[in-house]
């Protein structure tokens, strides 16, 4: 008896030893979105190439992830080996000591090869913080047919004069088509990216070279007053609860002449699985005004590894295959050319098969290109990022922002009013936070 | 006359009761449907309400991404688990302050109630702290602790609710026949109070099914319930309705069921205790 009992004893602990010995398991944490949930179905080659690894999904909602990942950072948890990051927490959170910085990715991995704005975005004093996985700016997505009927020919990189005027001759309620469709949902990651894209191209900035809030000027007030008009006019129905899913939807029915968001919906608005108007789409820059800056954004989404995990060399192994020129290639093989992620490699776009199949990669790049986080609006500003202020406060005083933004668009407050309110909460927080007296 | 009058009261109550039950379920309806059409549909606007072109292809993609089973299997263990554990506590709990009160009693219950008026995010740093350093984070002993505590306040009050209805004068006839505390307990208290305890059980199965902060929070994989695979759904760039619907209506599925089935009991108990 005694023999048996030493025997089971013997192999159960044989069978819990050997995983452990030769199995380093990662758990990362992604968003739901499209490339991401892509990249989840193609792990089994990153663990055939990689047989002493083994890689656990953490999949949420980009905020539920977002104060999750928070939590487990701040408090050095070590749940996660690698984080799926935005623009926005980069700087910040590598300045915090929260990243490990990404020194062993490969000799084959060409960091040179990613876009310099991306990669800028994305490094620290020179050492790269995380590496992208994809990028994207915002551009003009228009109905050719509907342009075509009325007349109007897109320019490459119209005015928003030109823009508003076209949203006017193009809505027809009667008919369900509205000239124009853009954020109004409250959030800084909502309507305030839109925004203060838009405010960028009208000369208007989040703060001076002190500090101080800059909602009391005439270049917001014009951004503001010009999107509440253009919308009420030529927008869709209570746009002030619409957000990029919802805009998407509408376009995808026809029922927008245009829209201005994220490159990244290219793909989703020329897909004829999901669009109706999937051969009707025509793609320019973002509007300007003259002032030499493009109302668009930018914005990647990476991956990073926090400070707490205790794998970081097999978590930069990951980093490195998802990351890399050849996942690209793996993606084109299973998916096609057109579901490769965007917007972080130069040699995506120089690739002839990539460019054939993917009309709005021209643009993308150029969007991207057009956009600098260091030099976001006409005068200086103190911070970093062109939709948002890359600093810790930023979630909530956009978000505060937002709020009143949306509730001018949605007619419950004036324009002036909800400037003004920006503005005293904008000070109140920044006093708050200690960056002004 | 009087009949006609009674029978036209009934059937109009009767249409009204059918009307708000059909009202309150709609959303769940809704939510069925939808999982059902593709992404597209489940967007459109005006809505198409049965004329669309079904499809079981969401589940497909629902069971394909994630592990169903893994998840339901944790809701059931971390929902029952910390159900059991907080009737075993709160059962002797509530007979003291029931029928052995004191002059703290009432304070007490009430100190037990204000813990559920803080919002758990404010706990929210030191209980990961907490569970960091002891090893709990995403086990499933930990979410069964963390739940257990979190419930305990509303099953003591609704138990001793109960058992405040129960006449002192059958445990004293109990007691006369030499019945110890414990047969008491088991004996005569608990068979009487059968339906609070049922409901009791049930509606914290039912809140435990459907926590979703700390599950959220404290666990990633391995304790992941059903709530966090509800969450890996939503998404900020891109399409999900339809499928977010697949993935709410699998993981509502079980406990619809048992709410189905336990009704009765469900309605009996919740109408047995102190509010009539």
């Amino acid at each position: 008896m005694k023999n048996v009992l030493g025997a089971v004893c013997g192999a159960s602990c044989l069978l819990l030893a050997v995983p452990a010995m030769a199995e380093t398991t990662l758990t990362i944490a992604t968003v739901n979105n499209g490339d991401m949930i892509r990249m989840q179905g193609l792990t089994s080659d990153f663990t055939a190439k990689n047989p002493d690894i083994s890689v656990k999904w953490v999949t949420l909602e980009e905020n539920v992830l977002r104060q999750r990942v928070t939590t487990d950072i701040a408090t050095k948890g070590g749940q996660f080996d690698v984080l799926t990051i935005g623009t926005y927490e980069v700087p910040i959170w590598a300045k915090k000591g929260w990243l490990v910085p990404l020194a062993n990715l490969g000799a084959d991995y060409d960091v040179a090869d990613l876009l310099p704005k991306i990669r800028d975005a994305v490094s620290v004093d020179g050492k790269l913080f995380a590496a992208p996985f994809y990028g994207e700016s915002s551009m003009v997505m228009y109905r050719t047919d509907l342009f075509e009927k009325a007349g109007l020919k897109m320019p490459e990189s119209p005015t928003w004069d030109f823009v508003i005027d076209a949203a006017k001759k193009l809505t027809d309620k009667s008919a369900g088509i509205y000239g124009i469709c853009l954020r109004g949902k409250a959030g800084w990651g909502e309507n305030m990216a839109f925004l203060s894209a838009m405010a960028n191209s009208y000369g208007a900035r989040w703060f001076d070279e002190k500090w101080e809030p800059q909602f009391n000027t005439p270049e917001w007030k014009k951004t503001l007053a010009t999107y509440v008009d253009l919308m009420k006019q030529a927008g869709p129905p209570g746009a002030s609860s619409n957000g990029f899913n919802e805009n998407l939807a509408l376009f995808n029915a026809g029922k927008c002449a245009m829209w201005i968001d994220a490159t990244v919906a290219a793909s989703f608005v020329t897909n004829p699985k999901d669009s109706k108007v999937a051969d009707k789409v025509g793609f320019a820059l973002a509007p300007n005004t003259g002032l030499g800056k493009n109302a668009n954004w930018l914005w990647a989404w990476n991956l990073a590894i926090p400070a707490g995990s205790k794998k970081t060399e097999a978590a930069e192994k990951f980093i490195a295959w998802a990351t890399s020129k050849d996942y690209t290639k793996l993606v084109a093989s299973k998916d096609g050319w057109a579901n490769v992620p965007p917007g972080t490699r130069t040699s995506l776009y120089q690739n002839p098969e990539y460019v054939k199949v993917a009309p709005f990669a021209k643009l993308t790049l150029a969007s991207i290109d057009a956009a600098d986080p260091n030099k976001p609006t006409v005068k200086p500003v103190p911070y970093v990022g062109v939709q948002y202020a890359a600093i810790p406060e930023f979630q909530g005083i956009g978000t505060q922002v937002g709020q009143q933004f949306s509730a001018a668009l949605a007619g419950s407050t004036t324009v002036d009013a909800a400037l003004s309110a920006a503005q005293s909460s904008t000070e109140r927080e920044m006093k708050r936070a200690g960056y002004i007296k | 006359m009087a009949r006609m009058a009674t029978t036209r009261r009934v059937a109009v109550s009767t249409i009204a009761a059918w009307l708000c039950g059909f009202l309150i379920f709609f959303p769940i309806l809704w939510m069925v449907l939808a999982s059902f059409k593709t992404e597209l549909e489940a967007f459109a606007v005006p809505p198409s309400f049965l004329f669309f072109h079904w499809t079981t292809e969401n589940y497909a993609t629902v069971q394909e991404r994630s592990d169903y089973f893994h998840h339901a299997l944790n809701s059931i263990i971390i929902a029952g688990g910390s159900t059991l554990i907080a009737l075993l506590i709160a059962i002797p709990a509530a007979w003291s302050m029931a029928f052995s009160p004191t002059k703290r009693t009432k304070d007490i219950l009430l100190w037990m109630l204000s813990t559920k008026m803080m919002p758990p995010v404010g706990v929210l740093v030191p209980i990961y702290l907490i569970f960091k350093t002891v090893g709990l984070l995403d086990s499933r002993i930990g979410l069964v602790f963390i739940l257990c505590l979190g419930n305990l306040p509303i099953v003591i009050w609704m138990l001793f609710t109960y058992f405040k209805e129960i006449p002192r004068d059958i445990l004293e006839a109990a007691r006369m026949d030499g019945a110890t505390v414990g047969r008491e307990l088991v004996y005569v208290l608990t068979p009487m109070a059968i339906p609070g305890l049922a409901s009791t059980l049930l509606l914290n199965l039912i809140l435990a099914w459907n926590e979703a902060f700390w599950t959220l929070n404290l666990s990633t994989s391995n304790a992941a319930p059903l709530t966090v695979f509800i969450a890996s759904y939503s998404s900020p760039e891109g399409l999900f309705w339809a499928k977010l619907s697949a993935a709410s209506t699998l993981a509502i599925a079980p406990i619809l069921v048992l709410g189905w089935f336990s009704q009765k009991q469900l309605v009996r108990g919740l109408t047995f205790g102190a509010v009539k």
